[in-house]
């Protein structure tokens, strides 16, 4: 049976792991590669490395930092941040990543999608969304890192991101992130009851219950930060919540 | 190690060198060809990795490699060009084993993502390391493999397939075994020790 991952995620800003609230005041978590190592002996299914502050920084140190880490783990690695051409895409994956993951390029040139699935499978293509519930209902898009709205609604967007080719939909709460009261379970479920592709849910854990919580709404794959970051549970905590609950669990 | 522009190629060759193997990563047919254990690496689209192997000349190198007592090991779409024909592009394999690639049948959702168990299907010394749950990211499969080549199957809500293949000295898993923590490292231990095996 095919099992729930939970799976730490390091936003990397200049080369050391950071965390913020609603997206702002980020603070310092140390250093990526030896993060990644630490979760993924501590049982972690998968790292996701959002490099958060891709525009200014060097992209070649990225790739050499991403190549360090897939060396050196033995479970998957996910790379986004700043991606906007197929070449970038390519480069990371050289590099090691085993999936790459698109936001705001996607949604500036959403044929970057399918540009980027047609040439290296669609199940190394991750879609992510950043998504803020909107005054009348439903949530909108943002991009920039949550910086600036787009035109899309996020489900609709989330929708064609699958048509284009994205293999995968990671979905962050920007209303819950950092805010540990737990997921946005509705855009968790909305996204689930849209797209036939797994969906990562993100934003809002702050006990092991959440990440729970977000699995049995029915994504594949529960992301979070803070709670790992700052050792207030571990992920073999929230493993065994996740499988008194029924969940399968690696 | 054959090197064709495969995204695993840096991970699967670090989870090698960990098992003990001594790995040359190449990309000329002649060193290819004289290799005493082939390794196909593999993420992506059959189609264009079997043209890509191709248009460098390692296809008879790989199968020259063979033909002088080589082992043959290949990871993901590496397995799956294993087999006689895969439907992604629509493209002729190595036909090394019978059976094709199809778009995986059964699951729920597609790519089919994640840890799920890896099962011996018959005994054989690959299987050593199973039962145990390893990484999947992938949407075709073979589904259409003969229990004489099938070592371990995998399964999905409403179906099956082969996640270990393998026949004389040609083997193959869906999974990554360099992605699969400890168990993809027992596993690739024991790929050493059959690749050790004298032709």
């Amino acid at each position: 049976m095919l099992r729930k991952r939970i799976i730490p995620c390091l936003d990397v800003s200049d080369g050391r792991v950071v965390k913020g609230v609603n997206f702002v005041n980020l603070r310092d978590c140390g250093e990526p590669v030896e993060a990644a190592l630490r979760y993924a002996e501590q049982g972690a299914d998968e790292i996701v490395w959002l490099n958060i502050t891709a525009t200014g920084e060097d992209a070649s140190a990225l790739c050499r930092a991403v190549e360090r880490a897939a060396e050196q783990i033995d479970i998957p690695l996910t790379v986004g941040g700043g991606i906007n051409r197929v070449g970038r895409v390519r480069e990371l994956l050289l590099a090691g990543a085993d999936k790459v993951s698109l936001n705001t390029g996607a949604l500036a040139r959403p044929s970057l999608i399918g540009e980027a699935a047609e040439r290296f499978g669609s199940q190394c293509i991750v879609c992510a969304i950043d998504a803020r519930r909107e005054a009348d209902g439903g949530w909108r898009a943002y991009v920039d890192g949550g910086r600036k709205p787009s035109d899309w609604d996020a489900v609709a967007w989330g929708a064609l991101a699958v048509e284009l080719g994205a293999g995968e939909l990671l979905v962050t709460s920007m209303d819950s992130d950092g805010v540990q009261d737990g997921y946005d379970l509705e855009l968790v479920e909305t996204m689930c009851e849209t797209v036939n592709v797994p969906v990562v849910a993100s934003g809002g854990a702050g006990r092991p219950e959440h990440l729970a919580d977000a699995l049995e709404a029915g994504a594949e794959a529960a992301l979070a930060a803070s709670i790992f970051h700052d050792g207030t549970h571990t992920i073999e905590e929230v493993k065994q919540v996740c499988s008194a609950r029924g969940l399968p669990m690696r | 190690m054959v090197d064709y522009g495969a995204g695993n190629l840096r991970s699967l060759r670090a989870a090698f060198e960990r098992a003990g193997a001594e790995v040359a990563v190449s990309d000329q047919p002649e060193q290819v060809a004289r290799a005493e254990f082939v390794i196909i690496p593999g993420v992506g689209q059959a189609a264009s990795a079997m043209q890509a192997l191709r248009e460098r000349g390692l296809v008879d190198a790989i199968l020259a490699a063979l033909r002088g007592g080589s082992h043959l090991f290949g990871v993901c779409v590496g397995m799956q060009l294993l087999f006689a024909r895969s439907e992604e592009g629509d493209t002729a394999g190595l036909g090394l084993l019978p059976g094709s690639t199809t778009r995986l049948a059964g699951a729920r959702r597609l790519p089919h993502m994640g840890w799920n168990d890896v099962e011996s299907a018959a005994p054989h010394r690959l299987t050593t390391a199973f039962p145990a749950p390893c990484y999947f990211a992938h949407t075709y499969a073979v589904q259409d493999a003969p229990p004489r080549c099938l070592l371990a199957s995998t399964s999905v809500e409403h179906g099956a397939f082969a996640s270990l293949v393998g026949e004389g000295r040609v083997a193959g898993a869906q999974f990554h075994p360099e992605r699969s923590g400890a168990a993809g490292a027992a596993f690739l231990r024991t790929v050493m020790r059959w690749a050790g095996d004298a032709a």
